[in-house]
């Protein structure tokens, strides 16, 4: 019952926000999604450290098919919902007064927030890809309502990428669920169904899965609609797309690949691994040439999830762990890198890191802020980056030294784009665009403060959510149902 | 029974309508008369339908598929009631729309190929009348020609179908010929060129590639509410004609049509969508869409399977209202801006939110995006096709459907381009917003509720 108040809370507020005022609407969202943290976090608090599905609510949807309305969280889903419920009211307040954010926008943005919770608790496959699509529409058309420059062809590339790999799951989906003896979408009997096929049949099954997921991350050489469209979206819409939305396709390997079609990963991990690695370096060094901050922050996570896909197909408790508590670091930072690259833009008018310098002169909280953010971007012990990055690479090492070996580049290139962009951005001489940069408003270090206190936690504490998502990965790693 | 004769009756009423003047009251006339029939032929639903002469039988099938006829008819009217009333003489054209309803019953409950003969040409003569009915335009006059003689090929090559099978199994019933069928094991023979011959026949009515030809220029001409009838209600009767004739009569030797209504629906998917997405009016888009849709129908008929039948009338339902939410916002948008390409539906968003909202829902149905009808009715589909191992007929759904979603959408982006001026009305009549109202709650609770329609058959 839990769960489904969760979806619950930002679904109706999407709804009632449409008939208030426009003065009002982001007062209102906020709060709909602070209410929605709240009881994430009261759940969170106390959540029993469990392998099985808690609070799990199932109720026969469309009976004739087997299909359920069945949800119900564990100890990896009830992260990600809580990474969801947090970042929500941050990237609501992040929206500027004054530009055009009509109740629309701020419904469309807590209709997401719905989808995103929905894929991370639904424990019935048809409901999965329902909620799995309905995320996708209300970021469409933020993108092409408020995005920027050319948004009308990038927003449409974005929609039919990322539907490709959709409608390829969708029809693995069916194939399973003919394959279950009774007809039904629930998890178990998907998990069931799945492991029972022949490995050339699991393989041909992994592919289509792995379109869906391997775009939504979305891994190397599917990324090309990504850099696009987070540079065309609206902050909101980037920080949405980057800091949650990409965790769907991660999520969904951990809890429908890896369990489902054992053989077909078994089969195709090596190859996963090889294209997840090559992605980590070349998007590390197309970084490193950008000079557009906004997609220097893209090609970063393209990086960065790089690691986290390599360490989750190595297949071992370190690889699992470390890419679990890298996706809520890897929110955390990139929503407030992006939050960075939009109060620049908005004090300059340009993201292009050569026109800038010396803000840190003139605004040293919002400089200081970002130093830890992009601390724990690259990685540095005691920051959040560090304790993921450290166990994806002792996963990826189990498996092969020479991928870990690649894949550690990323610290050392990811340390060599941040700090330069850092440098050129922060430090140096002022020039004739940041002359005049103001330091943060009283409701963007309302943004900030949250994200680097929870930047400093997670590198202090990580062992606050490692313990809540062990059973569960134990459970997988266990093959059991 | 009593539904044809509801119908048949309510059309001679309306032809009366002129002498005895009650024009003005011919419209709730109508209405109540549609929601009798209804009701009568829900009525007839029973687990032991009587065949009526051998002629007719009012099976699940049968009453699924006429109420969803008389439903979609229903909505049409209050879609093309202002048309109809404002600008041509209405009691003729009521009254063939009606007779054209009792055609399409016939074409969905015939147990006798004369049956299913008289109920596609009563539908197809008064749609050939309705498709000219704009006496003013050149256009619509072509289309009405067009239409007449390309369907009168078409009833050729069906009663030439007729005939042959008639010839090798001595009778019209179907379950005579379903009996025959069975039993012969010829691969080959005058029995097979019928069943081709047939399926021709009435690949033309669905227009199915590459027998599609007609259809563009067709739905093109047509006025804009006579095409949202063929659109819909011509498409549903003529698909349910079709599974009804080759489940019962030939599923037993399907090793021979099958592979030929596979390429058909490979040509339909690929010649629809992709044609669809070179237009630059609207409304030829729709045509082309109409076709690619009957490809994605064609599937479940390849398929042969148990769920077929619900994945047939769950499809052409969902994708009839969308049709019917998209045509009466392409009238509006025509009566007002007078043009029907995509720049005229610039403006919308800003002008008339309701209308773009229903817009874009009818829109994302058609392309298949969930919660909308159109998805379930997609899924379906696949879901019957896999289940027949046609997997390689389901990819090439996929990939039909992502060619789609880009058209559809070209509609979306145009809503939301804000230009200096626009046409469109701020406030549309209150009949239209009412049908644009259902259209549009129906396309969302069935595709959250798609039991509502699944479990009838």
């Amino acid at each position: 019952m839990l769960t489904s108040i969760l979806i619950l809370i930002p679904f109706i507020a999407s709804l009632i926000i449409l008939s208030v005022p426009a003065r009002a609407a982001k007062a209102f969202a906020f709060g709909a999604s602070l209410i929605a943290f709240v009881v994430a976090l009261v759940i969170f608090i106390g959540f029993p450290i469990s392998a099985d599905y808690q609070y799990v609510l199932d109720y026969s949807w469309i009976p004739s098919l087997g299909i359920h309305f069945k949800v119900g969280m564990d100890g990896i889903s009830i992260l990600m919902v809580l990474l969801t419920t947090f970042l929500s009211p941050l990237i609501i307040l992040s929206a500027r007064n004054g530009e055009n954010h009509t109740p629309v926008f701020y419904s469309l943005l807590l209709f997401m927030e719905m989808a995103l919770i929905g894929v991370f608790v639904s424990l019935d496959g048809f409901l999965f890809y329902i909620f799995w699509e309905l995320a996708l529409i209300p970021i469409y058309f933020i993108c092409l309502l408020w995005g920027g420059v050319n948004r009308v062809n990038i927003t449409i590339k974005f929609f039919i990428y990322t539907l490709t790999g959709s409608l390829f799951m969708l029809v693995a989906l069916i194939i399973l669920y003919l394959h279950t003896p009774n007809h039904s979408f629930d998890i178990n009997y998907l998990y069931q169904a799945g492991k029972s096929l022949d490995t050339r049949m699991q393989g041909f099954l992994f592919l289509f899965f792995f379109l869906a997921f391997g775009i939504k991350m979305p891994v190397f050489p599917l990324h090309t609609w990504q850099p696009d469209t987070y540079t065309v979206a609206p902050p909101q819409g980037t920080m949405m797309l980057s800091g949650i939305m990409l965790k769907m396709g991660i999520y969904g390997v951990i809890r429908w690949l890896l369990p489902m079609l054992p053989d077909g990963v078994h089969e195709y991990s090596a190859y996963v691994m090889w294209l997840a690695i090559i992605g980590v370096v070349y998007a590390s060094v197309i970084a490193i040439t950008r000079s557009d901050l906004k997609r220097l922050i893209a090609y970063s996570s393209i990086a960065h999830v790089g690691l986290i896909a390599a360490g989750i197909f190595a297949f071992n408790l370190q690889g699992l762990q470390g890419g679990i508590i890298q996706m809520l670091s890897h929110g955390i930072n990139v929503c407030g890198l992006f939050f960075a690259a939009d109060i620049i833009q908005n004090r300059t008018k340009t993201r292009e890191i050569p026109q800038l310098g010396g803000i840190r002169t003139k605004a040293p909280f919002f400089a200081t802020a970002l130093m830890i953010i992009m601390l724990g971007a690259v990685a540095l012990p005691l920051t959040n980056g560090f304790v993921g990055e450290f166990l994806l690479i002792n996963g990826v090492f189990q498996f092969s030294p020479y991928m870990a070996a690649l894949g550690g580049l990323t610290i050392i290139l990811g340390a060599v784009y941040m700090f330069r962009a850092y440098q050129r951005t922060m430090l140096g001489e002022t020039s004739a665009l940041t002359e005049h940069f103001t330091d943060l408003t009283l409701s963007e270090k309302a943004v900030f403060i949250p994200l680097v206190l929870m930047v400093i936690f997670i590198g202090i504490f990580p062992q606050v959510f490692l313990r809540v998502s062990e059973p569960a990965v134990m459970k997988i790693l266990s093959g059991m149902p | 029974m009593n539904t044809l004769i509801i119908l048949s009756a309510l059309g001679v009423i309306t032809l009366f309508a002129e002498i005895f003047r009650f024009r003005k009251a011919l419209f709730p006339i109508i209405l109540i008369g549609l929601a009798g029939a209804f009701a009568a032929t829900a009525f007839e639903y029973c687990d032991n339908p009587q065949p009526i002469f051998n002629m007719m039988i009012f099976d699940k099938y049968g009453v699924a598929f006429s109420c969803s006829l008389i439903i979609i008819c229903f909505l049409w009217f209050m879609m093309a009631r202002n048309y109809f009333l404002q600008e041509t003489s209405v009691t003729d054209h009521f009254a063939l729309i009606l007779f054209a309803l009792v055609g399409a019953v016939v074409m969905v409950s015939y147990s006798n190929l004369v049956m299913l003969f008289l109920g596609i040409e009563i539908l197809s003569i008064s749609v050939y009348v309705l498709a000219a009915s704009d006496k003013a335009s050149i256009l619509s006059n072509e289309a009405g020609f067009k239409y007449f003689l390309m369907g009168s090929f078409a009833s050729g090559f069906l009663l030439f179908g007729i005939t042959l099978i008639y010839g090798a199994t001595g009778s019209f019933d179907l379950m005579a010929i379903q009996h025959y069928a069975a039993a012969s094991n010829s691969s080959t023979g005058i029995l097979t060129i019928g069943v081709l011959l047939m399926l021709t026949g009435l690949a033309f009515k669905c227009s199915l590639a590459p027998f599609h030809f007609w259809a563009p220029d067709v739905y093109d001409g047509a006025p804009t509410t006579v095409t949202a009838f063929m659109a819909s209600l011509v498409k549903t009767a003529a698909f349910g004609a079709l599974f009804r004739l080759f489940y019962t009569c030939f599923a037993g030797i399907s090793g021979q049509w099958t592979s030929v209504l596979w390429w058909f629906a490979t040509l339909t998917l690929f010649i629809g969508n992709v044609s669809a997405l070179r237009q630059f009016s609207v409304k030829r888009m729709l045509a082309y869409s109409s076709i690619a849709h009957a490809g994605y129908i064609a599937i479940a008929i390849v398929s042969m399977s148990v769920t077929s039948a619900q994945a047939i009338l769950y499809y052409t339902l969902s994708y009839s209202i969308a049709t019917i939410t998209a045509f009466t916002v392409l009238y509006i948008v025509e009566r007002n801006t007078g043009r029907n390409d995509f720049g005229a539906f610039e403006g919308m968003a800003k002008n008339n939110p309701f209308l773009a909202l229903v817009t874009t829902i009818a829109m994302l149905s058609l392309a298949g995006i969930p919660p909308t009808a159109g998805f379930f009715g997609k899924y379906y589909i696949f879901m019957t096709a896999l289940n027949s191992h046609n997997t390689q007929l389901v990819i090439i759904a996929v990939i039909a459907a992502l060619i789609g979603v880009y058209y559809y959408f070209r509609v979306i982006i145009s809503m939301y381009f804000k230009p200096e001026k626009s046409d469109i009305p701020a406030s549309i009549g209150s009949l239209h917003q009412i049908v644009l109202f259902i259209t549009t709650l129906l396309t969302i609770l069935l595709g959250v509720f798609p039991d509502w329609v699944l479990r009838w058959i």
